[in-house]
């Protein structure tokens, strides 16, 4: 067996290296802080000359998001990357990606709003992302990564989710996991997939030249007839319905037995693991609820351990609760439910955590 | 009705082969249709058929896709040349054109547009000037001429108000990306003759790998005038082209070195 690639990396700079080594063929983006890094990486490796990746700083976000459309549209793997005003920025252009069903990855590493707020991490964007972010009712795929490892291997995940339900995807990290540095395990190079095979795979939707053999393929999302709008929205949710059957992954720290638990996800989930072996030290019995997929959410499993006697559950977020709405609606009252968040950039200490679990919910 | 066989020697013109049957829905008299009939000429006679990739944009000729058959991408308001370098940088092998009005590509678009011709993508933009906003009820576009009236210049443009119009061919000719820049118009046979040319010269300027080609399209739209249309054709002449004159504006090759 080949040895494992073990290196110490940036969480953007590793978006980068995973994103070649899936056989990734387009990146396009515009510079903003704190992901500029992951297209600094792609433009030093340089892998227009190995793998034959596209690489394009574009003139503005707007822009980025609209080649992912044309370069989707032609059924190739393309990718952007952003943080949270460069997305409100995308915000037309995806809806429109969701509208014409084209698989994507977009990564926004967020920093803390409204407006331009700050360049230091924050999970403002949560509503965003999950609620669709542009108009129209549509939803993301959306990955929230804890680790750098993660960064990584959401990287393959994503665009797979992408291409299996012709969906965009997004990874929904913060500028603590874009900029921290960790081990991390790269996955081997896969051939990038060559003209033939892309087109074969999506000729029954993508554009890249009608061959005498097919009828011609148009990529849109408009249709004016209200019948035939109709159809195709209920054809997009019954995808969504799909993947909320389907596609739900979490992970569950010291659930089993727990009284309370925590719902925290990507770099809160991180500080909230601590703040239960600090809760367990003390005898209290707290678990933690980290969703990965932040869409489709873990609501069946928030359910479930409401409906084992769960006495209570804290969202725990660096926002003023936006989350703790959709673990409200998969306790549906069962048990009380409470939101600890700090905001601006700021992060949470895991005591600080634990306390707020005392003061708002066990103590009460 | 009995199908009337016609002798090739005896055949004059024949519908454009990538020309579908599905009924226009552009007004008796626009210019669109003719310029449709051009690019499905183009497409067929330098044998892109296969090979071509087609962008629509948000305005009159959104449904350009219902029109030539070939593989269409229909993009947001004025970000088709930003979908065009994705679809042409992926598919360098493939031919990539935009169809774009005025206010899809010199207004909400600008920014996109100038950026795919100064990185000289190797794409062709179809520029379709009528200097109004067909689609959404005659209003005022960024190429609206002095005193034009409009929807949302019923006392006509007041550059003191509405600002002034603007030549976005002859900017986008100062940019070294930027190679083949002409300015046409359809509203006599000789003009549609010269148009076609044109356009045949861009496609085969982007399948060389020359840089980017703009071609611009002086056009009617005798609805949006309020004109009927041999009227709109003679008040383009008499205020469009002063104006906006036809010829090539610019005509290199792409010179990486500069």
């Amino acid at each position: 067996m080949a040895e494992k690639e073990v290196k110490l990396m940036k969480g953007n700079e590793v978006i980068a290296h995973a994103a070649i080594r899936y056989g990734c063929d387009g990146y396009f983006g515009y510079p903003i802080t704190p992901q500029s890094e992951v297209m600094e990486t792609l433009m030093e490796m340089k892998p227009w000359e190995t793998t034959g990746m596209v690489v394009l700083q574009a003139e503005s976000e707007i822009s980025s998001i609209n080649m992912l459309y044309g370069g989707a549209a032609t059924g190739k793997r393309v990718m952007t990357s952003s943080s949270s005003p460069g997305i409100s920025l995308m915000a037309e252009g995806i809806s429109y990606l969701a509208g014409a069903e084209l698989p994507c990855l977009i990564i926004n590493c967020q920093r803390g709003g409204p407006g331009l707020g700050t360049i230091q991490p924050s999970q403002g964007d949560y509503f965003q992302a999950t609620k669709g972010g542009g108009h129209g009712d549509y939803h993301l795929i959306v990955l929230a990564p804890n680790s750098v490892q993660e960064m990584h291997d959401h990287v393959a995940e994503a665009f797979d989710l992408a291409f299996k339900y012709r969906n965009p995807a997004m990874i929904l990290a913060d500028g603590a996991i874009g900029q921290m540095m960790e081990k991390v395990v790269l996955a081997p190079q896969r051939p990038r997939k060559t003209d033939e095979e892309t087109r074969a795979a999506a000729r029954a939707w993508a554009v890249y030249g009608k061959p005498a053999d097919r009828e011609r393929n148009i990529v849109t999302s408009l249709e004016l007839q209200s019948e035939k709008m109709e159809i195709i929205n209920r054809r997009l949710q019954a995808k969504y319905r799909e993947l909320e059957e389907n596609e739900v992954r979490y992970e569950a720290i010291a659930c089993d037995d727990a009284e309370y638990v925590i719902v925290a996800f990507g770099s809160s989930a991180r500080i909230c693991s601590a703040t239960v072996e600090m809760a367990r030290a003390e005898g209290l019995k707290v678990g933690l609820l980290r969703p990965i997929t932040l869409y489709p959410f873990p609501k069946r499993q928030i359910a479930e351990l409401a409906a084992r006697g769960v006495k209570g559950f804290l969202s725990a977020e660096l926002n003023a609760g936006q989350m703790v709405e959709d673990v409200r609606l998969a306790v549906n009252g069962k048990a009380p439910v409470a939101h600890y968040g700090r905001q601006g950039g700021m992060l949470f200490n895991p005591d600080e955590v634990l306390e707020a679990l005392k003061r708002q919910l066990i103590n009460k | 009705m009995a199908e009337v066989e016609i002798k090739a020697e005896n055949r004059v013109y024949a519908k454009p082969r990538l020309i579908l049957d599905n009924t226009m829905h552009y007004c008796p008299g626009c210019s669109h249709g003719t310029v449709h009939k051009l690019v499905a000429e183009v497409i067929d006679e330098l044998g892109l058929a296969e090979r071509t990739i087609g962008i629509s944009p948000v305005g009159c000729s959104v449904f350009a896709y219902n029109y030539i058959d070939i593989d269409w991408i229909e993009a947001a308001h004025g970000r088709a040349l930003a979908v065009a370098t994705a679809a042409k940088r992926l598919n360098p092998d493939r031919m990539v054109f935009t169809y774009q009005g005025d206010g899809d590509l010199s207004a909400i678009g600008t920014a996109e547009s100038i950026h795919a011709a100064a990185r000289g993508e190797n794409v062709v933009a179809i520029y379709i000037n009528n200097a109004i906003y067909g689609m959404t009820g005659g209003q005022m576009a960024p190429t609206t001429l002095l005193g034009m009236k409009t929807a949302t210049t019923p006392y006509g443009r007041d550059p003191r108000l509405n600002g002034y119009p603007y030549k976005i061919a002859e900017m986008l000719a100062h940019l070294d990306g930027a190679t083949y820049i002409t300015r046409q118009s359809v509203h006599k046979p000789a003009n549609v003759r010269k148009c076609k040319a044109a356009i045949k010269k861009a496609f085969q300027h982007a399948m060389d790998g020359e840089g980017f080609s703009l071609v611009e399209v002086v056009s009617t739209c005798n609805s949006g005038w309020k004109l009927s249309p041999v009227a709109a054709n003679e008040w383009l002449e008499q205020h469009m082209l002063p104006y906006y004159p036809l010829g090539d504006i610019k005509d290199e090759k792409l010179d990486p070195t500069r």
